[in-house]
């Protein structure tokens, strides 16, 4: 059967077995290896991607579900060659060791910031409680998206300064 | 790595659609909604189906929670995460948002469905229990138009459901009552999991204060859910009470029941349902009485 579906912002078309996982079809039919396949059995959460902006377990979907679709995975975070700050917040926190749960991680972590943009820490480990990192940087994990809460916000503030007198006097009447 | 057997994969456009494309290919096929507990039975070869019928598209038609105020209508399609999420379902059912803070994880739960969740009919299914005690009413839908399934009646063994081969379930209703309260209890090994011993409970209290309806349903107890009537026909009329929880933390212990497995003891489980049982009763006396 045929797919079409959204991916990281790019119309992909595809001949695929309506049997085929949204994991597969990312790592093995689009090369885009990002999203990691770990337990198979939808508990480890590190195949993490969107579906319409919303974080779901791609082992446990069929690619043909996604047709007509948005996929985002984690290749697709970095904007315009800058990385997310979630991706910054892993750098700086040592959110990753070993970086297997990484990707699925970080996929929830940004929609979590999305909706609530000042996570508390408990928060944040109720978000990633159904992802598994057995490296056991919980603590790097949640330090690292709260530094991108605090970037985010830092970033708001910043935005909002009333702007230069001299950058005003142009338009105005 | 873990694959379901080929399949054909087919996408329905309507509800009419759906249950001609059931009618057409029988039992050879199946529906599919979040796909949560249908695509690991497949990966695992314990189910394979010649075609699986894609339902997520039909959002508009088995997507929603229609609060009224003696009814709660709630659309097969609904999937966890909006029933944790409503306000309105919470103020109702309180029952609900008590589940689905323990069902699965927040990413599982932004895709399974309340259909798919009774329709799978796994005793340790959270939902059904929930379902139970609120004495939903499920309407089911085959070529031949609409028929009201109660909760009691539903779940036919496990994974077996009162729901034919050519049939889709639709909604789940829920007769709202005054002065009630409910409350959901689970223990479960570890965030996410299943529940060793699951708990519902739900209470209508009269003007004078005294029982005039209670309801349990525990899970993870039983081949299905398990709705232990003789716990209504012991509440009702009587005044709340700790000996009173007790007394039905003892029915609801001796009348389920559970078998010994890799998540408990057997008696570990009774204990657990008279506990639970207890603390769901008294939950639920509780935000009635807050109710007023
Ligand atoms: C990691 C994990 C943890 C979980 N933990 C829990 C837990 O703690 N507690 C709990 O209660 N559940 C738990 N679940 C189960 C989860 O709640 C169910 O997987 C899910 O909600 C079932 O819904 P679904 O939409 O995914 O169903 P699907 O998998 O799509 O379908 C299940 C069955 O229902 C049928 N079906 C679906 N919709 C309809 C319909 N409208 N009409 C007729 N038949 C239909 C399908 O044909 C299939 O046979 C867990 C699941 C996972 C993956
Ligand atoms: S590989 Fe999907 S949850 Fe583990
Ligand atoms: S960093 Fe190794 S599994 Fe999380």
């Amino acid at each position: 059967m045929q797919v079409s579906m959204t991916v990281n912002g790019e119309e992909v078309t595809r001949e695929i077995e309506g049997r085929l996982l949204l994991v597969h079809f990312l790592r093995d039919v689009l090369g885009l290896t990002g999203t990691h396949w770990g337990c198979d059995t939808s508990n480890c959460g590190t195949c993490v991607v969107w579906l319409d902006g919303r974080p779901v377990k791609s082992c446990t979907v069929l690619a043909a579900m996604a047709g007509g679709h948005e996929v985002r995975t984690v290749e697709g975070l970095a904007q315009n060659g800058e990385l997310d700050p979630v991706q910054r917040g892993f750098m700086e926190c040592h959110g990753l060791q070993c970086g297997f749960c990484t990707p699925g991680m970080m996929m929830t972590a940004r929609a979590l910031l999305n909706e609530n943009p000042d996570p508390s820490p408990d928060e944040i480990r109720e978000a990633i409680s159904g992802q598994i990192c057995r490296c056991t940087g919980y603590a790097t994990i949640v330090r690292s998206v709260r530094w991108a809460a605090a970037y985010e916000a830092d970033q708001r503030a910043d935005a909002d300064q009333p702007a230069e007198p001299a950058a005003t006097t142009g338009g105005a009447p | 790595m873990q694959v379901p057997a080929p399949f054909e994969y087919e996408r329905a456009t309507s509800v009419d659609h759906a249950i001609g494309l059931l009618e057409r290919l029988g039992g050879s096929a199946r529906l599919v909604a979040g796909g949560h507990s249908l695509l690991p039975m497949m990966k695992l070869r314990l189910a394979n189906f010649e075609y699986l019928i894609d339902i997520n598209d039909l959002r508009d038609e088995l997507g929603y929670l229609d609060v009224r105020t003696d009814e709660i209508r709630i659309g097969a399609l609904t999937r966890h995460r909006e029933l944790l999420e409503s306000d309105e379902l919470a103020a109702a059912f309180p029952i609900f948002r008590d589940a689905e803070k323990v069902i699965a994880d927040p990413v599982v739960r932004n895709w399974g469905t309340l259909g798919g969740s009774l329709c799978q009919a796994d005793p340790s299914e959270d939902l059904s229990a929930v379902c139970t005690t609120l004495d939903g009413r499920c309407v089911i839908r085959g070529q031949s138009g609409e028929r009201v399934v109660p909760m009691t009646e539903f779940h036919r063994g496990p994974y077996e459901t009162a729901v034919g081969d050519d049939e889709i379930l639709i909604e789940i209703r829920f007769p709202v009552r005054p002065r009630g309260g409910s409350a959901f209890e689970k223990v479960e090994r570890r965030a996410g999991d299943w529940a060793v011993v699951s708990a519902g409970a739900a209470v209508w209290l009269l003007d004078d204060g005294r029982i005039a309806d209670a309801r349990v349903g525990l899970a993870a107890v039983g081949p299905n859910t398990t709705a232990l009537p003789e716990i209504s026909a012991a509440l009702t009329g009587r005044e709340p009470s700790e000996e009173l929880y007790d007394e039905a933390g003892r029915l609801a212990a001796q009348g389920c029941r559970p078998e010994s497995d890799m998540r408990g003891s057997e008696e570990y489980k009774r204990h657990l349902a008279g506990e639970l049982t207890k603390r769901a009763l008294r939950r639920s006396v509780e935000r009635a009485r807050e109710r007023g």
